[in-house]
């Protein structure tokens, strides 16, 4: 009996730790393989590939708390890159001008989404898609489908004269102490400001009292429509938020910069729920879902596994995670 | 109790010495009941007195622990409520939206079932169906609108949709739980007419129902369980004074034997001329401190919409039609929970599942944080949360109101019926409230929780109470005034006023 009890305890911890012990092996083989994995440049190089993702997965994390599921930060995304380059380089904005618009974009965003959910009753995951589809379609009419950069011919035919200002350039090339780059200090202070937000206010706790049971969460006197909207507006102003730092980085209004930012992100927030055998969304399950994809291709490229078998891998974790949170966690737990 | 009995030559469903428990509560001790083919058996009896879990035997939703159960003289022992069906016992549940599908049409819910278990090939056209549903439908002998959507049958018309599709199946016992609980008079006089008619072709029916009306016109035979057994069969013309007894217990004079002297004072709750909906007849009550007022009365008739109104919890236009509440004296027209709340008027709205509690696992699923929920910006103003507040209040609540859990922040799930339910009244208590509503505060709570509660309550003299509760019985035990709401108004609960032995 004591035996039993002992054996489930283990089994307990086991998925509890799961997703922590596969991070260790995985590093483990990795390092062994290739012992420049564990190099700090390499660590960093693996956290500044997640940071967007993470803080874009925190969004979606925030709009799972409240019982929705924000399918349009990917595109809030792509296009505040365009909306950052066009900015710079067709109106000639500064840095603070440009991440002030941006911002302001993608939060104008994340509160349409609330207008269409809480307002007009659309289904939460239909209202973000069609948004991810508007804001897919939107970002290329400016520019006529053209990428952005310095000396870009116009739809009107004339050549756009400003460029990137290189302070903004800093939010996504500054290196603290020449160690850790700034994408990856935003990404621990989102996720470090959303886990308190979420597990240790009573904002968070309405916030999933919104997301558990609306109903219940009503009658108790939260005002349910407003944290649904809160939760919609962060998530669009994060998602923003990541687009800037996508821009900064690469210096340029690529269309194509945010193609697979939508599906990471949300990976990484579902990947969370397996994280401690939470089975809900939760930040800092998030951000360890983050930064599992990130090890695990970085790893397999160190190990010259092509390129193109990438979306298959971050699948495979995405469908183990959720078997192991429904399925396993339910029959044992 | 290990006697083997000879199996029974009647026809109809014979049932011997069922039993069964959840945990340690007892649901079902050894209940013996026959149901035979042309008769109406009425069943009675009140909140957890057993037959859900009956009803749920019969069926084939539960296996009984002990007892057995015979169908037309053979054993009848069902796995699963689809084995029920195809034995012959049919049960029709109270909830009608789960018999069709809105945006489908009448036709196409009268052959539902027969979609999903193959009767039907894989292609389906209009025709085949309309020729289906019109066979279900003369089987029956009802008149339905195939082409309707589904969504615009009102309640009687969906019942009838089940019970058409119920007999397209050829069964031999047909269970109906609380049928009425939502019909006009005229749509119930219907139903007791066609449920006459299948009797009279050999059907044998169980009708389950508190309403001593439905009983009288329709049944045979009333079994009223409590406890767990039968304690009481009666046969034609039924005495429902003696059947009321049996269901509670004792006489139905003897609950307000606990009555006190009523407390002086204004009163904390007026209604003067309250009209829930145009054309109900207008509302009277002043409820005071320290005093426990129960409304009883059919489901439907207004006894959660006038707790809702009090509190707020739907738009005021939803809530009152007409006429005035007065609370402490000033004219009360919450716009919502939350000033409700403010002014301490706090609501433990029906069901609690529904109504109050996280799912399992959940931020916010455990007895801490579920007492706390409605008062976090009262306990919390700097919106950071400590642990310790929650925890106090927690621990408090759980000597206070003798809570079984594991400790302060376990999870409402691993806790019985009864103990959710004191939470959830600890969660309205945690801060003083002026006037405490409680929707059907006793649903799945065990006898013992319930006297626990009820004397928690009666022990506050500061507070108003106001309990709404469908069962007469636990109307009288709660509180020191009983007032029945129906379609005439609201009037005393007078044990004159029932049927006389």
């Amino acid at each position: 009996m004591s035996d039993r009890t002992a054996m489930t305890d283990l089994l307990r911890l086991a998925r509890q730790g799961a997703v922590f012990l596969l991070l260790a092996a995985l590093a483990a083989l990795f390092a062994w393989a290739e012992p420049a994995f564990l190099s700090v440049p390499n660590l960093m190089s693996v956290l500044l590939a997640v940071a967007v993702v993470a803080i874009l997965g925190t969004g979606v994390t925030l709009s799972v708390a409240v019982g929705g599921f924000d399918l349009s930060v990917g595109a809030i995304a792509a296009s505040a890159v365009m909306a950052a380059s066009y900015a710079m380089v067709v109106w000639k904005f500064g840095a603070v001008e440009t991440v002030a618009f941006v911002l302001a974009l993608g939060l104008a965003a994340g509160l349409l989404n609330a207008l269409m959910i809480v307002r007009l009753g659309v289904p939460d995951l239909l209202a973000t898609l069609a948004m991810n589809f508007l804001l897919s379609g939107l970002q290329l009419i400016p520019t006529a489908g053209r990428s952005i950069a310095p000396g870009v011919v116009l739809p009107d035919g004339s050549r756009a004269a400003g460029r990137f200002d290189p302070d903004f350039l800093l939010i996504g090339r500054a290196r603290l102490f020449d160690t850790v780059p700034l994408p990856v200090l935003l990404m621990a202070f989102v996720a470090l400001a959303a886990w308190v937000l979420t597990e240790r206010t009573r904002f968070g706790r309405l916030l999933f009292a919104t997301g558990g049971n609306e109903e219940a969460a009503r009658l108790a006197g939260a005002p349910t429509a407003r944290l649904r909207v809160l939760a919609y507006a962060l998530s669009g102003l994060l998602a923003a938020l990541g687009g800037l730092v996508v821009a900064a980085r690469i210096g340029r209004g690529d269309v194509s910069s945010g193609a697979s930012l939508l599906l990471d992100a949300v990976a990484a927030s579902l990947i969370g729920y397996a994280v401690l055998n939470a089975r809900r969304p939760n930040v800092l399950g998030t951000l360890v879902g983050a930064v599992f994809v990130g090890v695990l291709l970085n790893g397999l490229t160190m190990l010259n596994v092509p390129y193109y078998t990438q979306d298959f891998v971050k699948g495979a974790v995405l469908v183990g995670a959720l078997a192991m949170t429904y399925g396993l966690g339910r029959r044992a737990g | 109790m290990v006697t083997i009995i000879a199996p029974p030559a009647t026809p109809g469903l014979v049932a011997e010495g069922i039993a069964k428990s959840f945990g340690g509560t007892r649901a079902l001790a050894g209940v013996s009941l026959a149901v035979r083919p042309g008769e109406i058996v009425g069943l009675m009896g009140a909140n957890g007195a057993g037959k859900s879990t009956l009803v749920n035997i019969l069926g084939g939703a539960l296996r009984p622990d002990a007892g057995r159960l015979w169908l037309d003289g053979r054993p009848y022992a069902p796995a699963s409520p689809r084995a029920a069906i195809a034995a012959g016992v049919v049960t029709l549940h109270q909830s009608t939206e789960r018999i069709g599908i809105p945006g489908l049409s009448v036709a196409d819910a009268l052959v539902l079932d027969r979609f999903a278990d193959g009767r039907s090939g894989f292609f389906v056209s209009r025709a085949a169906v309309r020729r289906q549903a019109l066979a279900v439908q003369a089987r029956a002998g009802f008149d339905l609108p195939l082409e309707a959507d589904f969504a615009s049958l009102g309640t009687a018309g969906r019942q009838l949709v089940g019970i058409a599709r119920a007999l397209s199946a050829s069964p031999r016992l047909l269970m109906l739980d609380e049928p009425t609980a939502s019909l006009s008079a005229a749509e119930a006089e219907r139903l007791f007419a066609i449920l006459e008619e299948l009797a009279g072709r050999g059907l044998a029916i169980l009708y389950i129902s508190h309403r001593t009306g439905d009983l009288e016109r329709l049944a045979h035979r009333v079994e009223v369980l409590r406890g767990g057994v039968v304690a009481a069969s009666l046969p034609r013309p039924v005495d429902f004074g003696v059947a009321l007894s049996a269901m509670i217990g004792r006489d139905l004079a003897r609950g307000q034997g606990a009555a006190r002297a009523r407390p002086e004072g204004p009163p904390v709750l007026a209604l003067r001329g309250l009209r829930l909906r145009p054309g109900l007849p207008p509302l009277e009550l002043e409820v005071r401190a320290g005093e426990v007022v129960a409304i009883t009365g059919p489901l439907g008739a207004g006894k959660s919409r006038l707790l809702r109104a009090l509190f707020g919890a739907d738009s005021v236009a939803g809530g009152v039609a007409g006429g005035e509440i007065l609370l402490d004296g000033a004219p009360w027209r919450p716009r919502g929970p939350a000033e409700a709340i403010a002014r301490g008027v706090h609501l433990a709205a029906e069901d609690r599942r529904r109504s109050s509690l996280m799912p399992p696992g959940w931020p916010g699923s455990g007895i801490a944080a579920t007492i706390a929920l409605p008062h976090l910006g009262r306990w919390f103003p700097g919106g950071l949360l400590r642990a310790g507040t929650e925890r106090r209040a927690a621990e408090h609540a759980i000597r206070a109101l003798s809570i079984r859990a594991a400790g302060p922040f376990a999870g409402l799930e691993t806790l019985s019926g009864g103990n959710q339910q004191k939470v959830v009244l600890a969660r309205w208590l945690a801060e003083t409230p002026r006037l405490l509503l409680l929707d059907e505060p006793f649903q799945g709570v065990d006898v013992g929780a319930r006297a626990e509660i009820i004397a928690t309550l009666r022990a506050r003299t500061d507070i108003a109470v106001l309990v709404a509760t469908s069962d007469p019985a636990e109307a009288l035990d709660v509180a020191d005034r009983s007032l029945v709401l129906d379609e005439a108004g609201l009037r005393p609960l007078a044990p004159a006023a029932l049927p006389d032995e």
